[in-house]
């Protein structure tokens, strides 16, 4: 059946394509070009630039609290300046401003950059390429996905103008605290704001994903099995998948305090006594939001994470000039990481007052996670191994992803021990986990794509040397602002804290936080070099040549044109997995899916 | 002032946009290679490789000698012994799959650093790798599993001494309120439509076990080796009950009671003695001797670990930790609710 749907799609879109090229110059307008386009190339880069952008607003919010958190009550002009009078009086950060700054800080880099952003980019722009489609299943859902996202983006920032300031509950909007607006100024209408953008946000996500889902298995071209696809696409199609089943809980989640908040229903409240009177609302509980918030929370590290872990396979194996190592194996894992992560959310819970016998289940759960966690790893590390590795900043920092994803992998295990998580439980030493092992780990699988797809996307190269500026920079104060951070939870500091100066105990910390804010400053001008790089590439870079990593993947057998359609004939047949890097018997250290196998050569996936 | 600062930056702009066409023009912007990856290049960032990770390592061990002294002291409870010797075996086990990978991955990045001169070798799986690495974890994870399990199992269960002390911690915006049971050994019911006045906890009028409980605020205290029993209820939003010198923390949540207990084995006072703990607030009054601030001694602290709103970063109380005499002295000296609330 699959193979007949791929023939008369592809007849279809032969003829679609003929019929273009006669018109092509003339029907293409400004506006369905570069605005509401249903291509998979266009749209993927409207993700991109709309990733940058909210990613410099959450990078900037971040310097702010930084350096609230290294000086607290010092006088800063550029807070003032950013914030104005109202928030940033005199220079110094109002602590319900600090409380909006976290929580729009961690909203946007979780969903708008690193969920959106990522797949949104490459999902987009590497299914298609990567399958051997003209383009997604629906390029008009794929049209409405970015739109949902960019509107959403747009009342999100915008939800920072209004006069209460913006949802200022955590990224996790905890209730009551998200419920009640006389609980804090940021639950008033900026909660509203954050609840409504949130719900476009899974509406993009939703759409985005079927349609990732649906090209995978319907669009891949002749000879493209499952087993043949590179590991950047298995990543998408379960990332996709983890999205669809989870983001509806979110949505439930979301639209329960939507009815608390405004409709006097009482879902998630209970015996509150605020603002000087008893509330009417009973029976209620905040854990039923915890446990459906995490439902979606948990799998969302892996929406995250499974997109750079893809990416970063198949730089590593291009750069190595070697075939990945364990092919199937990492399929394995990530399908593995995949159906775990749905079994594991309550390890964000064991302090919450749910049942400790519940507890432990989730203990078990998690650490089993570890495995194709590790797996994955050495997976990467034995791809080194004897290779004859070309450093080009992508691959540079698909090197930092490994190190970040074990750096900050090892204490997960040790943050799913219930009883060690007693110890340190919203303490720094979570806030430096996740940063180092979601947050550094995504950004910089995001940047290795970037880097690496970037001649795909623009038809131009980034300059290499601002490249290498640009990754020894990140990576160093990645690890200089995140590292020392553990010693901070090691000392008891609970996180969201607006400063940390009412505690006699943790005043021996200043030196830590300066380090650390320092590091972060140096991190956020060294991504100054990126976006000069980035955009100055995008209309003054090199011209690309076709392959220029010398690629064995599809997306390379295109004409670098952006046509639409992708190729301006037939399209190509796939004889091989994507992996065939120095492969005995070849002339050259590598060969493309759409050589044929030899004969008697076996294909490397199928051995 | 602003005018200016844009003026200047708007300047800056069309200067660094002059530098980069003459930069353009001399090299002949459409004939170069400047992305092409060469062997001084991947010579260059494969030692760059190993140079980030023995200073990455270096780095990592002069936290460890200069920070680990900041960490909190030796647990005050029983069950905070188990946690840290829990804590120790997963952090040296932690800390050696830290270094190793993190060895192998930036020695291969260097030794494997790209040569047009060299070929890669084709190694494209191996079943006895792969189940080698999957096998080791898993087996490592197991004991992680069961041990971990064990003492949570232990920690979490119900108080069980016949001489436990039972309390309650009351969490409201911004502050805490600790309850004792008084006399008769119960806590009286509550509700929260009773909140008022003097009535803070909203007390219920309707149970006599109420009348002679005991309010304590800005500090409690509780009698060593004795098991506390605490009981933990919230006014308005959830907070979380973190007493980290005791290894103890459980979340408040409205509409819920939650529990946590834990045995305290050193009181303040002998606290205050430990080597450990000597040093520690050295180092601290140090550091407050530079901000002009009064040295302080060591206390033993309840925060609040779950973000409730503007003044969330100071929602502390004093825990002090008695001899079982000086805590009946103080209790003795302590008013019952239901003298509080008549006044």
């Amino acid at each position: 059946m699959g193979t007949k749907h791929t023939a008369t799609l592809e007849h279809e879109h032969a003829l679609h394509h003929e019929h273009a090229h006669d018109h092509d110059d003339h029907h293409e307008t400004f506006v369905s070009k570069y605005i509401f386009s249903h291509d998979h190339k266009m749209i993927s880069r409207q993700f991109l630039i709309t990733a940058v952008v909210m990613a410099v607003v959450a990078m900037t919010m971040s310097i702010i609290f930084r350096l609230q958190l290294a000086w607290p009550g010092e006088k800063f002009a550029f807070i003032n300046a950013v914030l104005g009078d109202k928030w940033g009086k005199d220079g110094i950060l109002d602590p319900n401003m600090y409380l909006a700054l976290v929580t729009i800080h961690g909203t946007i880099m979780v969903f708008m950059v690193l969920t959106a952003g990522l797949s949104g980019t490459f999902a987009n722009l590497l299914i298609p390429y990567q399958v051997g489609a003209r383009d997604m299943a629906s390029g008009f859902l794929n049209m409405l996905s970015y739109w949902f996202f960019f509107v959403s983006s747009c009342i999100m920032l915008g939800s920072c103008f209004i006069d209460d300031g913006p949802a200022s509950a955590g990224w996790t909007v905890y209730p009551p605290l998200s419920a009640l607006p006389e609980s804090i100024p940021g639950s008033k209408l900026g909660m509203t704001m954050w609840l409504v953008s949130m719900a476009i946000f899974i509406i993009s996500s939703l759409l985005a994903g079927l349609n990732y889902i649906i090209t995978v298995i319907n669009l891949r071209t002749k000879g493209m099995s499952m087993t043949r696809l590179p590991l950047t696409v298995w990543a998408f199609l379960v990332t996709a998948i983890l999205g669809v089943l989870s983001f509806p809980v979110l949505f439930s989640c979301a639209l329960l305090l939507i009815f608390d908040r405004s409709m006097g229903t009482s879902f998630y409240l209970s015996d509150i006594y605020i603002g000087g009177r008893p509330l009417d609302n009973a029976g209620g509980s905040p854990v039923l939001f915890e446990h459906l918030f995490w439902f979606l929370g948990h799998p969302e590290v892996y929406i995250v994470l499974l997109p750079a872990l893809g990416i970063t396979s198949e730089v590593i194996a291009t750069m190595a000039r070697k075939p990945i190592f364990g092919y199937r194996a990492m399929i394995g894992s990530i399908l593995a990481i995949g159906f775990l992560s749905f079994i594991v959310w309550g390890h964000h819970m064991f302090m919450t007052g749910m049942n400790p016998f519940l507890g432990s289940v989730f203990v078990f759960t998690t650490l089993l996670i570890a495995i194709p966690s590790a797996v994955k790893a050495f997976n990467y590390i034995t791809t080194l191994w004897k290779g004859n590795i070309q450093y080009s900043p992508a691959m540079m920092f698909s090197i930092g992803l490994v190190s970040s994803f074990i750096t900050g992998g090892v204490t997960g295990i040790i943050l799913a021990d219930s009883a060690l998580d007693i110890h340190v439980h919203d303490t720094y030493f979570v806030v430096a986990h996740f940063h180092i092992v979601m947050g550094l780990s995504a950004i910089f699988g995001m940047f290795a794509g970037v880097y690496h797809w970037f001649p795909k996307m623009f038809l131009r190269m980034m300059n290499k040397k601002l490249g290498y500026l640009h990754f020894w920079i990140t990576f160093i104060s990645a690890y200089g602002v995140f590292f020392p951070m553990h010693f901070i939870g090691l000392a008891g500091v609970p996180r969201r804290y607006y400063t940390n100066s009412e505690f006699p105990m943790f005043d021996n910390l200043v030196d830590i936080n300066e380090l650390d804010t320092i590091f972060a400053i140096i991190g956020a001008l060294g991504q100054v070099v990126f976006l000069f790089n980035f955009f100055y590439s995008i209309f003054r870079g090199e011209k690309a040549p076709q392959n220029p990593w010398n690629s064995n993947s599809l997306e390379w057998t295109t004409p670098m044109a952006n046509i639409h359609g992708n190729w301006p004939g037939k399209l190509p047949v796939v004889h091989r997995w994507a992996y065939d890097y120095s492969k005995p018997g070849h002339e050259q250290d590598f060969v493309p899916q759409t050589v044929p196998l030899a004969e008697g050569e076996h294909d490397g996936g199928e051995h | 002032m602003k005018l200016l600062v844009l003026l200047a930056i708007l300047l800056l702009i069309i200067a660094a946009h002059q530098l980069l066409r003459i930069i353009e023009l001399s090299r002949g912007l459409k004939k170069t290679k400047e992305w092409h990856i060469d062997n001084a290049d991947n010579d260059m960032h494969g030692k760059g490789m190993l140079i980030f990770m023995i200073c990455f390592f270096v780095f990592f061990f002069w936290q460890v000698n200069q920070y680990i002294d900041r960490s909190l002291p030796p647990s005050g409870a029983e069950h905070g012994y188990k946690i840290d010797a829990l804590w120790d075996a997963n952090m040296y086990l932690c800390i050696v799959i830290f270094l190793i990978c993190n060895f192998f991955l930036f020695g291969f990045a260097y030794k494997y650093r790209g040569n047009t001169a060299n070929k890669a070798t084709f190694f494209p799986h191996s079943n006895k790798l792969e189940m080698i690495w999957t096998i080791i974890p898993a087996i490592a994870l197991a004991f992680i599993i069961i041990f971990g399990l064990k003492y949570w199992n232990e920690i979490m269960d119900e108080a069980h001494d016949p001489n436990k002390v039972t309390i309650e911690l009351y969490a409201k915006q911004f502050a805490w309120t600790a309850r004792y049971t008084g006399k008769d050994g119960k806590l009286g019911n509550t509700d929260y439509r009773q909140i008022a006045g003097a009535n803070d906890l909203g007390i219920d009028s309707m149970d006599a076990s109420g009348n002679d409980d005991v309010l304590a605020h800005n500090e409690f205290h509780l009698p060593v080796n004795r098991e506390v029993e605490i009981f933990m209820r919230s006014r308005d939003v959830i907070h979380s009950a973190f007493m980290p010198h005791f290894r103890a923390q459980m979340n408040c949540v409205p509409g819920m009671i939650t529990t946590f207990k834990f045995k305290p084995i050193f009181t303040t006072a002998e606290m205050r003695k430990i080597p450990y703990v000597i040093n520690l607030m050295a180092g601290i009054n140090k550091q407050r001797a530079k901000f002009g601030k009064e040295p302080v001694e060591f206390d033993y602290l309840l925060l609040c670990n779950k973000i409730c709103g503007r003044n969330h970063y100071n929602m502390q109380m004093n825990i002090i930790i008695d001899t079982e005499k000086d805590y009946n002295q103080w209790l003795a000296k302590q008013k019952a609710f239901k003298t509080i609330a008549s006044k």
